[in-house]
């Protein structure tokens, strides 16, 4: 395995944002025929490493490399040219144009200048069916599955570059068989010849498909090796930088009573969506839900706060029986809720700091009995207090506040049951 | 309070507006001049308030419209088929009073209508209401039958031609309904929670607002201001124009209101400024018509004005402007 056989290769990246260092002197190196995963915590410098592979960002310091050649990402067109293809998490295509037009936006073939639709839809069967899809190049390509689009955008990617394809969470949305399916086409690229960086949080996939792992940690290279001989522990240990305890018991002990019960979903369940459970939930608990992604977590958070409305089972409150279909159903009971995408659901970004913390509290009161600004201001006063917002002034908008100062504003005033007399 | 009385005197649009005036009074030195005349009183001021009516009463209920990130196409369209309702039932010999409440009712149906579509269908306001805006005409001419439908009836003619307390009755109208609507949004929490739909309707009903409902009377409230606008049109020409009545007059609405401050990507909003905005707009109209200039200047100042207002409230212009803000907050 000499040097020289790296089809892309990272010497000695840094990168600083602001007087924050994301990357600091990584090594990465990426062999031809290699599936080779990319893994850390959140903020270990995954992205970062990918951006800089991709010519999405320039490294502070430290090299490129393709095919051994120093070169200068300018950007990820730029990178296509020396054969890196990237897929991200989110299908980064246009749903609303065809199979065709999605695989060859951008090299259209021509004929006396115009676009050439039938050749193109003609090359895209031709290359679909390599990727064991069987569907009209011509259908639109938000009418298929996720996991379908995301098979086009590799075959783009691959098709466009050829050399390297850089797959950044491409299992987030997919089912079990569905991965399945990926993994086929992932070993079959492999037997190309083509290399793979393949990031994921799926630890059972890394062991199902990678050959090679690196593994970084606070913007560090922790260690690069293969995962012949390596067991999930030694994984994880590397990536958190200590031991963990991997058994069937639990570890935790009933440290004190429960209290009485507040929460009592029965059955609770939305068809398609999530299967019915049972959570019982007593004062002065904290009930952690865990589960990997796409398992329900959030959609039974959904359903809970009435954000989605169950259609099976039955919920009681301090044992009487609830109907929690909206969220004002649920606030009126003393909810709240934090959503999992703060700018998506949470925050108000263009209203101030004070209407976003006593909205909800508003809500609850609804349309009449307006809270008045030295109430609001009062309200808001506490609340940034207690939980540490740090804001030049309670009349600014929110979106001018850091993401963390953001957060705890999501935990308005709403969601503690705030008596107002 | 006193306060934000003393920010809104300060504001943008009022400093535009004494622009404006300013302006016209060069061009025109008799501008200011006002005289009191058969019990009524007179001058060019006047009249931008009498002629600025119809559209400021439009852009107070569009200012709710478009605070939710919504647009009110149909407005000028339900103007024509409340005249035509107004009109056609004091001619068929129904009393004035139940005429002018019927065509109320008639303009709060299509607001509601509108409502619906956007609420519960579902569908992007825009073309939500350019429905409206295209059938509204077909409805108005179908109940004038194609004819204008021209009517003597006293208090139809009072409500677009006369006056109270010396102001032209139109001009009254939409103060007070300014100030009403004003007092309803801002006593309440309805403001807070309309300006909140339109920055993130998501998180708006996750923190418990019904936003639904609140379409429903945003665009209910514009159909009905749009039918008082169209009475007193109506009742200013003494007919019914199916054709021409409001013809155009939703894009005046919809620039008085982002003259007034508000975007249209949602968010913050303020009916006495949107109101500013049509006096602005009003004001230019007549300071070109008084000052000799042909009227088909107005076209181009207005487009000039559009201009300037995108200018203004431009991504560029905002980044340029708020430094001070972010500044303050990365030294945290």
């Amino acid at each position: 395995m000499g040097e020289q056989s790296y089809a892309l290769e990272a010497r000695g990246i840094v990168k600083v944002f602001g007087n924050h260092v994301a990357l600091d002197n990584v090594n990465f190196g990426l062999l031809p025929g290699e599936v080779h995963a990319l893994l850390g915590e959140n903020g270990a410098g995954k992205s970062t490493l990918i951006k800089i592979l991709t010519g999405a960002y320039q490294p502070t310091g430290g090299q490129v490399l393709a095919d051994g050649v120093a070169v200068t990402l300018d950007n990820p067109q730029h990178a296509q040219k020396y054969g890196i293809g990237t897929v991200y998490q989110e299908v980064n295509l246009l749903p609303n144009r065809s199979v065709a037009e999605n695989l060859f936006l951008g090299h259209q073939p021509t004929r006396f200048g115009f676009v050439d639709r039938r050749k193109m839809e003609r090359d895209s069967r031709e290359v679909l069916r390599r990727y064991g899809l069987d569907l009209d190049p011509a259908s639109e390509l938000g009418a298929h599955s996720v996991a379908v689009q995301q098979i086009v955008a590799i075959a783009r990617a691959v098709e466009l570059s050829g050399k390297v394809l850089i797959l950044d969470e491409p299992t987030a949305s997919l089912d079990r068989n569905e991965v399945e399916r990926l993994f086929e086409i992932i070993r079959d690229l492999k037997a190309r010849g083509l290399a793979v960086v393949f990031i994921t949080h799926f630890l059972d996939q890394v062991f199902a498909i990678a050959d090679r792992v690196t593994i970084l940690r606070n913007g560090k290279l922790i260690e690069t090796r293969t995962l012949d001989g390596t067991t999930r522990t030694d994984v994880v240990r590397l990536m958190l930088g200590k031991d963990v305890a991997f058994s069937g018991a639990t570890g935790v002990e009933d440290a004190r009573p429960l209290g009485e019960v507040l929460l009592d979903f029965k059955n609770y369940g939305k068809k398609r969506s999530v299967h019915p459970f049972n959570l019982t939930i007593h004062k002065g608990e904290v009930v952690g839900v865990a589960g990997l992604l796409g398992s329900g977590r959030t959609e039974m958070a959904r359903i809970m706060f009435g954000a989605d409305s169950a259609d099976e089972g039955t919920v009681t409150v301090s044992g009487k029986p609830a109907n929690i279909s909206r969220p004002t159903d649920a606030i009126a009971k003393g909810f709240g809720f934090l959503p999992e995408d703060r700018k998506v659901e949470g925050i108000f970004g263009d209203l101030s700091v004070r209407e976003n913390i006593v909205i909800a509290l508003q809500g609850k009161l609804g349309w009449f009995s307006a809270l008045s600004r030295d109430e609001q201001l009062e309200i808001a006063g506490r609340f940034g207090e207690s939980m540490d917002i740090r804001a030049a002034s309670l009349d600014m908008p929110i979106k001018l506040l850091s993401g963390g100062n953001q957060q705890r504003q999501s935990c308005r005033a709403g969601s503690r049951p705030i008596r107002h007399s | 309070m006193m306060r934000r009385v003393v920010s809104t005197l300060a504001s943008p649009q009022l400093l535009a507006l004494a622009g404006v005036l300013l302006i016209n009074w060069f061009l025109f030195p008799p501008f200011f001049r006002i005289t009191w005349q058969d019990g009524r009183l007179f001058g060019s001021l006047i009249d931008v308030l009498n002629r600025g009516a119809p559209v400021a009463i439009l852009a107070i209920g569009m200012a709710g419209v478009i605070a939710t990130k919504g647009v009110d196409l149909s407005v000028g369209a339900i103007m024509a088929v409340a005249g035509a309702v107004a009109a056609t039932m004091v001619v068929a010999g129904y009393p004035a009073p139940v005429a002018v409440i019927a065509a109320l009712a008639v303009g709060l149906v299509c607001g509601l209508w509108n409502g619906f579509l956007v609420a519960v269908l579902d569908i992007q306001p825009i073309i939500a209401t350019l429905v409206l805006m295209v059938a509204g005409r077909g409805i108005a001419q179908l109940i004038t039958e194609g004819f204008i439908v021209t009517f003597t009836d006293p208090l139809l003619i009072f409500i677009g031609t006369g006056s109270f307390l010396g102001l032209p009755m139109a001009a009254v109208i939409a103060l007070v309904l300014m100030i009403v609507v004003t007092m309803i949004i801002r006593r309440t929490a309805l403001g807070l929670f309309i300006e909140a739909v339109g920055v993130n309707r998501a998180a708006a009903s996750l923190a418990g607002i019904r936003s639904r409902m609140l379409l429903f009377l945003v665009y209910g409230l514009s159909g009905f201001c749009a039918a008082v606008a169209g009475i007193i049109v109506a009742g200013d020409i003494r007919g019914a124009d199916a054709n021409n009545a409001g013809l155009w007059l939703e894009l005046d609405a919809i620039l008085a209101v982002v003259i007034g401050g508000t975007s249209l990507l949602g968010g913050r909003f303020s009916v006495p400024l949107a109101v500013v905005g049509a006096i602005i707009i009003q004001a230019m109209n007549t300071g070109i018509l008084v000052s000799g200039f042909p009227p088909e200047f107005n076209l181009i100042v207005k487009a000039g004005l559009i201009f300037i207002v995108l200018i203004i409230q431009s991504p560029l212009a905002t980044r340029l402007v708020p430094v001070r803000l972010t500044k303050a907050e990365a030294r945290k």
